[in-house]
C-alpha cells in the first residue's frame, strides 16, 4: 500500500521509500519509517494532498506520496 | 556601526524567526543581498542589558543544513566559514515549541558545528494552550545549552533572551547529539586531516557540500572529491542514515522532557478553517475574491498617494526652476534628475500596498493554501501555485509583482514567473489602450449590453493573461531546473497576522526598491530626457531663431510654444532616432512620429500619450486625452492622403505595447531580483521580438 492510495481520514504507518532523493527530504520533514501518517485532505483539483505527520500538516504531490510505502 | 558580538538567527520556516528578528532589532535594520546570490541579507542591531551592542543576522529559514534551495545554501556557508564576514560568534536557534520534533533536527545539526548556541523556544503561549508541557530545565540540561522560553508575538521572554545572549559563553558547551564519525569513519578522518579541523561534523558536511562552498580552494574541493571516491561515499545514503540517527536522539530526548495531549487544540481550529478555505467551491470563490480585492486596492488606494507624490515633485520642479538660474545644468537637475526621482517614488504606494497584502497572506498561513489549491493548474504551464499572486499583481504593475516572486522557493518556477509577469496588462498600458481604442473602435453597443470599446479593452486584458501562460509553457522546456522540482511543503497553522510585521515588510520592500532599482531608473530617465531635449549640431538654435522671425509674432503664445516644442522634438536625438528606425517599423504600420513615442515610452509606457501630445502640438497628459485624440484622428499621412491612425495601425500599435518590454523600471527590478544582466536582457529580447512579429502580423492582416 502506498500513501497516495490512502483515502481522506485514514491512517497508515510509514514502512519504506522507493526514491532515495525524495526520502532524504521527506525524512528531514519528520516523515520517517515507523511514523504514523493521516491523510487530512486532498486539494480541490485532486492533487496535491495534505497529511498529518509528527504533529503538523505537510502537503505533497500524489506522485511524491506514491514513493512512500506503508506497512 | 561596529558591534561587539555577532549573533545569527537560525530556524525552520514558520517558527516566528522574522518576528523575533524585528522584535530584537526594531527599525535598526539594513537589508542587502548576500554577495553573488539573490538571497536577502537582513542585519540589525540590538542593545544588550550589559551595555554591549549585538549585530543580529537573520538567516533564511531552513529545515536542515543540507540545502534544497539557493536560500538555504547560504545558511551552512555562513555558519561554517570562519573567515566569512558574517560568521557568527553565537547562534540563536529558534524552535517552535508546538512542533519540537521536526524543529530539533536542525538544532542538532547546528549544535554539532560546535559554535556557541542558545535555544529560543518560541510560541510557548500556544504550546501551553494546547496542553504541551515541556520540562525546560531538564531539556536545557540534556542539550547542555541555555533554553529560553519565549513568545515573540506577545513580546514575552525577550528580556530573558537578551540576557542569555549577553551571558553566553564564547566556547561551545553543547552535548554531542549523535556519533557523527560512525557515518563515514575513514572519510571523516581523512577530510579532517586534509583541511585541518577537529570537528567531525564539519568534515562530514564538507564531504556533502564541497562543490558549492566558495571558501574551499579548488584543490581542496578536488581532494575531497577524490577521498569520497576512494571511500565509496554516497551522499544521499549518508544523509538518510544521519537523519534517522538524529531523530532517534530526538525521540529519546522528547520522551524524557515533554508530555503532550493526543491532539492539539490549535490544530483542529486550523483544520476547521481549512475545510472552508480549501473547499472545492468556496475555496476558489474566496481566493478569487481576495485577489480581486487586492487588485482593486492596488489600483484604488494607490491612486491618491501616487498623485500626491507626482504633484509634490512637480511643485519642487517649479520651485527649483524659479530659484535656480536658468541654464543647461538647472535643466538637467530639474527635468532630468528630479523628474527621474519622481518616476521612482511614484511606485512606492503600489509596492507598499501589494506587500502589505502579501505579508498578511504569508503571516496568516493562507499563502501556503493558495499554493496547495493552485499547484495542479499552474504546474502544467511550468509555474507554481504561488505564481498566481505576482501574475494578478501584474495587472497593476510588474515592478512590485516581480519583487514579490521571492515567495517562490523553486528557482525555475520563480524565473519563469519573473519572465512572464511583464506581459500582463499593467496600469501604465491603460492610457495607451484607451487612447487608441477610442480612436478606432466605434462607441457602440453590441448585443444590447456590451460596449464595443469595452470589449476591445477586455480582449487586451484576456490576451495578456493567455500570452503569459503560453510563454510560461515555452520557458518550461527552455529553462533547466537547478533543483529537483518537488512540492513537499509545510502547511502552517493559521495565525493572526502581526501588524508590525506587515508594516516592516511594506517599509523594507519600498526601501529596497528605491535604493537598488532606483539608480537604474533615474539613469535611464536622465538619458531619455537628454535624448528628447537636445539635438545634434545647431538644429535647436536654428529652430529658436526661426520662430523669432516677424511672421511668428502674431501667433498666439500657446500655439507658438507648442510649435517650437514639436519641432524641437522632431530634431532632438530621439526624433533623429525615430527617423532612423522608421524603415524598421514601417512594416508594422508606424511612422517616425510613432517611432519617437516608442523610444520615449521606454521610461514608462504612459509617456506615449505625452509624446503624442507634443508631436501633435497640443497640451496633453493622461487627463486630457480628448485633445490628443482629436489631433491624432485628424492626422493625415502626407504620402497617401489617408488618416495615419487606421484600425490596422492602432491595433498593431496596441499589440506592440502589449508585448514589448517598454519599461525601464521593470528591467531594473528584474536585474535586482536575478542579480545577472542576462535575465533582463533575455527578457527584453524575447519580448521585443514577440512584439515585432505580432504587430507585423496584425498590421498585415488588418491592412
Amino acid at each position: 500500500m502506498r500513501l497516495s492510495q490512502l483515502k481522506v481520514g485514514s491512517k497508515g504507518i510509514v514502512k519504506e521509500f522507493t526514491d532515495l532523493e525524495m526520502s532524504v527530504k521527506l525524512m528531514e520533514m519528520g516523515c520517517l519509517p515507523g511514523e504514523e501518517v493521516l491523510v487530512e485532505r486532498i486539494a480541490p483539483l485532486g492533487d496535491p494532498i495534505a497529511i498529518n505527520v509528527s504533529g503538523y500538516q505537510l502537503s505533497l504531490r500524489k506522485r511524491e506520496a506514491s514513493t512512500i510505502i506503508l506497512q | 556601526m561596529k558591534a561587539e558580538l555577532r549573533v545569527a538567527l537560525v530556524g525552520n520556516p514558520n517558527t516566528g524567526k522574522s518576528t523575533l528578528f524585528n522584535v530584537l532589532t526594531g527599525l535598526n535594520q539594513k537589508i542587502g543581498n548576500f554577495p553573488g546570490v539573490t538571497v536577502d541579507k537582513k542585519i540589525g542591531y540590538c542593545d544588550l542589558p550589559d551595555g554591549r551592542r549585538a549585530e543580529i543576522i537573520d538567516l533564511p529559514g531552513t529545515y536542515s543544513l543540507y540545502p534544497k534551495s539557493q536560500d538555504e545554501s547560504i545558511v551552512f556557508s555562513i555558519l561554517a566559514d570562519r573567515n566569512n564576514g558574517f560568521n557568527p560568534d553565537l547562534i540563536v536557534v529558534i524552535i517552535d515549541a508546538t512542533n519540537l520534533k521536526r524543529n530539533l533536527l536542525l538544532y542538532t545539526q547546528v549544535a554539532d558545528l560546535k559554535i556557541p548556541v542558545i535555544v529560543a523556544l518560541n510560541m510557548m503561549d500556544l504550546a501551553d494552550k494546547s496542553g504541551i508541557k515541556i520540562d525546560i530545565n531538564e531539556f536545557s540540561k540534556k542539550l547542555g545549552v541555555p533554553v529560553i522560553p519565549i513568545a515573540a508575538r506577545k513580546l514575552t521572554g525577550i528580556d530573558d533572551l537578551k540576557k542569555a545572549i549577553s551571558f553566553a559563553n564564547n566556547i561551545a558547551l553543547q552535548e554531542d547529539s549523535i556519533d557523527v564519525t560512525a557515518i563515514a569513519p575513514q572519510l571523516i578522518a581523512q577530510i579532517s586531516e586534509e583541511i585541518n579541523t577537529d570537528n567531525p561534523y564539519f568534515a562530514l558536511q564538507l564531504a556533502h557540500q564541497h562543490e558549492h562552498l566558495k571558501f574551499l580552494t579548488p584543490a581542496q574541493s578536488a581532494r575531497i572529491e577524490e577521498l569520497e571516491k576512494e571511500n565509496d561515499f554516497h551522499s544521499q545514503k549518508a544523509q538518510a542514515a544521519e537523519t534517522i540517527a538524529r531523530y532517534n536522539f530526538i525521540n529519546d530526548l522528547l520522551f524524557d522532557t515533554i508530555t503532550k495531549p493526543e491532539t492539539a487544540q490549535e490544530e483542529s481550529m486550523s483544520n476547521r478553517i481549512d475545510k472552508v478555505l480549501t473547499h472545492r467551491v468556496f475555496g476558489f470563490i474566496i481566493f478569487i475574491g481576495i485577489l480581486l480585492f487586492m487588485f482593486q486596492s492596488i489600483f484604488a488606494w494607490s491612486a491618491y498617494p501616487m498623485e500626491l507624490i507626482a504633484d509634490a515633485f512637480v511643485w519642487v520642479q517649479n520651485q527649483l526652476h524659479h530659484l535656480l538660474p536658468a541654464g543647461p545644468a538647472t535643466n538637467l537637475l530639474v527635468d532630468g534628475i528630479v523628474a527621474g526621482l519622481s518616476g521612482v517614488m511614484v511606485f512606492i504606494p503600489q509596492i507598499a500596498i501589494l506587500f502589505a497584502f502579501i505579508s498578511i497572506l504569508e503571516d496568516t498561513g493562507y499563502m501556503s493554501r493558495v499554493t496547495f489549491m493552485m499547484d495542479k493548474i499552474m504546474r502544467k504551464v511550468g509555474l507554481n501555485g504561488k505564481s498566481v499572486v505576482p501574475l494578478i499583481g501584474g495587472f497593476a504593475c510588474a515592478v512590485p509583482s516581480i519583487m514579490s516572486t521571492r515567495t517562490i522557493e523553486n528557482w525555475k518556477d520563480r524565473m519563469i514567473t519573473i519572465m512572464v509577469t511583464p506581459l500582463v496588462t499593467c496600469s501604465a498600458r491603460l492610457p495607451v489602450y484607451t487612447l487608441l481604442i477610442a480612436l478606432v473602435v466605434p462607441n457602440r453597443n453590441v448585443w444590447w449590453i456590451f460596449n464595443m470599446q469595452g470589449l476591445a479593452l477586455t480582449a487586451m486584458y484576456v490576451l495578456s493573461l493567455v500570452s503569459a501562460m503560453i510563454v510560461a509553457y515555452v520557458f518550461k522546456f527552455i529553462l533547466k531546473g537547478r533543483e529537483r522540482g518537488y512540492f513537499i511543503m509545510e502547511l502552517p497553522v493559521y495565525r493572526m497576522p502581526r501588524w508590525s510585521n506587515v508594516l516592516h515588510s511594506m517599509y523594507d520592500r519600498s526601501k529596497a526598491f528605491v535604493l537598488q532599482a532606483g539608480k537604474v531608473i533615474i539613469a535611464v530617465s536622465v538619458i531619455l530626457w537628454v535624448m528628447a531635449s537636445y539635438g545634434p549640431g545647431k538644429r535647436f538654435e536654428n529652430i529658436d531663431k526661426k520662430y523669432q522671425q516677424s511672421q511668428y509674432r502674431t501667433m498666439n503664445a500657446d500655439d507658438l510654444r507648442h510649435a517650437i516644442a514639436s519641432e524641437k522634438l522632431e530634431n532632438s536625438y530621439a526624433g533623429v532616432l525615430g527617423h532612423v528606425i522608421e524603415p524598421a517599423i514601417r512594416p508594422l504600420g508606424f511612422d517616425w512620429k510613432i517611432g519617437i513615442a516608442l523610444i520615449t515610452s521606454f521610461a514608462a509606457r504612459e509617456v506615449f500619450v505625452g509624446t503624442m501630445a507634443t508631436i501633435y502640438s497640443v497640451d496633453g497628459d493622461a487627463d486630457k486625452l480628448e485633445t490628443v485624440q482629436k489631433k491624432m484622428a485628424n492626422a493625415i499621412n502626407p504620402k497617401t492622403g489617408q488618416p495615419v491612425f487606421t484600425v490596422a495601425v492602432a491595433f498593431s500599435l496596441m499589440m506592440f505595447y502589449a508585448f514589448a518590454m517598454q519599461c525601464a523600471s521593470t528591467v531594473a527590478v528584474v536585474y535586482r531580483e536575478t542579480k545577472n544582466w542576462r535575465w533582463p536582457a533575455a527578457q527584453f529580447a524575447y519580448m521585443t521580438v514577440l512584439a515585432y512579429v505580432i504587430s507585423f502580423i496584425t498590421y498585415q492582416v488588418l491592412k
